[in-house]
């Protein structure tokens, strides 16, 4: 079975500086692949070379056997790629439902999508709908600025629901929350994964990883340490001294000298 | 009518359509402080083609607007590359291009200006103005309006979300050029008179202020700004001197040189922008103004509730 989404090779240098340096892996069509490792390891950079915010310096990235490598970051979620961010980013001067409906925007292309009034059509319809089923129907006219953090975090997700993505790409999503909070968003999650949408999801919230993604990839210094089932990565060599240190300090030393 | 008050509302009219054509770009997120030069190129096609070729209104009007859309597609180009105060600078310099092209320009009469023959009066310019007005606010209800105030708010995500802000801007500029061409044009057959000087930089930081000072968020923002800030002034024209006397009477301040006669409106408009600036930097409308005026009690029920 071919991969949903597979990057091979990929590389992303800043001036010099390798932050993404040979990365591959693939995710399957509806699964859900976990993105770990330390601050700066290079994750969210790998979010934007598979959104097309920057150009990739080496490596591809294929999407249902197609590369889309070169693809102009706006054609991309009309592909089915459709992600969430670090920080929250939706318009703060926009209501809810805007915000929801700015999410189909890639299916609403032609002229009579863009200049037939929302109010009353089938796209404000859906909007509402979707934000009623993840229990957001009380918030919908509000403006996202004057909402809790928690509630935003789930619209911006429902947002990128609704360009009706065959990958979610979730950047942090618990970060922030409490645990009740992080909690229900795993239930939420789970529930928009079982509609056969695959998640890849960068998390630092080791609770929420285990509990909704069977497989993950460890990045430490652009570079992949680990790709495995999550069970065992605690167990992983590599993986508790990007974390931890190595275990013989002198090594260390030597090795950082070297 | 008053011939006075006929007049005033004709240029209360075009103002508002000058504004709404300044607002849409706004909108997207392209501030516009080159308004006068697409008013000068709608006025001037008008008056060029009315006094050279006795070209009927009905064809000069759309012309001029014509020339306005040009224009906006034409400078959207450039100005997509350009952002924050570079974008701003750039179209003070496009509106600074058009009046010196027409200054240098003895076919379009350079400083002399150009008498336009037809008159266009108060019946044709409000329902012209009503049609921009209606338009704007239907404009702002679709899904293409959704898309420019998300361009406005964070166009990095737009483009996330499929929304090409580069169309979009051009979209932007080009309509709103239309409609300050067309509100160029009608001025042109309104005053009976277009010259280059009529069209300077302080016309279009004046609109673009209307613009902001009214409010963004809504389409009724460049109405109520507009409104607000023609009429005001042209109250205190008469309002003001009377005041001074009756205070300086009252406090038995002797009226000698001190005076204060309506140059000092503009003294109160710059105070008042400074003040706004402060307290209300999103303008006179906003958003939830709007909702607290049409819900005025669901509204409050909501924030208890929430």
């Amino acid at each position: 079975m071919s991969a949903l989404l597979e990057i091979v090779g990929l590389t992303k240098s800043f001036g010099g500086l390798a932050v993404v340096e040979d990365v591959s892996f693939r995710l399957q069509e509806g699964a859900r692949l976990a993105l770990i490792g330390p601050n700066g390891a290079g994750k969210t950079t790998i979010f934007n070379l598979l959104c097309g915010v920057y150009p990739v310096s080496a490596g591809s990235v294929m999407f249902g056997g197609v590369d889309i490598t070169a693809m102009p970051s706006r054609r991309r979620i009309g592909v089915g790629l459709a992600r969430s961010f670090q920080n929250i980013r939706l318009m703060p001067h926009l209501s809810v439902t805007e915000n929801v409906m700015l999410g189909q925007q890639a299916r609403a292309s032609g002229l009579r999508a863009l200049l037939s009034p929302l109010r009353g059509s089938r796209w404000k319809t859906e909007a509402d709908e979707r934000l009623a089923a993840f229990g957001l129907a009380p918030y919908r006219d509000r403006l996202v600025s004057d909402l809790p953090y928690g509630i935003r975090k789930k619209i911006e997700i429902v947002r990128a629901m609704m360009a009706a993505p065959r990958v979610l790409l979730l950047d942090e999503p618990a970060a922030g929350l409490n645990p009740r909070e992080t909690a229900e968003l795993q239930e939420f999650l789970a529930s928009i994964a079982a509609e056969g949408v695959a998640l890849l999801v960068i998390e630092h919230d080791m609770g929420l990883v285990r509990g909704l993604c069977p497989h993950c990839v460890v990045l430490n210094f652009g570079r992949k340490i680990y790709d495995g089932p999550t069970a065992d990565v605690q167990r992983d060599e590599a993986v508790l001294e990007a974390y931890l240190g190595p275990r013989d300090s002198v090594h260390a030393e030597t090795a950082h000298v070297a | 009518m008053s011939g006075y008050l006929n007049g005033l509302l004709s240029l209360l009219c075009i103002d508002v359509m000058f504004a709404y054509g300044v607002f849409l770009p706004v909108m997207a997120g392209q501030l516009n402080l080159g308004g006068a030069g697409f008013q000068a190129l709608g006025g001037y096609v008008a008056a060029y083609l009315a006094a050279n070729y006795g070209t009927p209104i009905w064809m000069t009007l759309p012309l001029g607007s014509l020339a306005g859309a040009l224009a906006g597609v034409l400078i959207s180009l450039p100005l997509a590359r350009v952002r924050g105060v570079y974008l701003v600078l750039a179209t003070i310099a496009f509106g600074q291009v058009v009046t010196g092209l027409i200054l240098a320009s003895p076919t379009l009469g350079g400083a002399q200006g150009i008498p336009v023959p037809s008159f266009v009066g108060l019946p044709v310019i409000l329902p012209f103005t009503i049609i921009v007005i209606l338009a704007c606010f239907y404009l702002c209800a679709t899904r293409l309006g959704l898309a420019m105030r998300a361009v406005h708010d964070d166009e990095a995500v737009a483009d996330l979300m499929g929304v090409s802000a580069r169309a979009i801007q051009v979209i932007s500029y080009a309509v709103g050029g239309a409609i300050v061409g067309l509100s160029g044009a009608l001025y042109a057959h309104q005053f009976g008179f277009v010259e280059a000087q009529d069209f300077d930089e302080t016309l279009s930081v004046y609109v673009l202020l209307y613009v902001l000072l009214g409010g963004v968020q809504t389409a009724w923002g460049p109405l109520v700004g507009t409104a607000c800030f023609v009429l005001i002034p042209e109250a205190l024209r008469n309002l003001l001197p009377k005041l001074s006397a009756l205070i300086a009477q009252t406090l038995h301040l002797p009226i000698g040189d001190a005076k204060i006669d309506d140059s000092w409106r503009l003294v109160l408009l710059g105070a008042f922008t400074v003040a706004m600036m402060i307290w209300r930097p999103q303008g006179i409308v906003t958003r939830t103004l709007i909702e607290r005026l049409a819900h005025p009690f669901g509204a409050a029920r909501q924030r208890r509730a929430a």
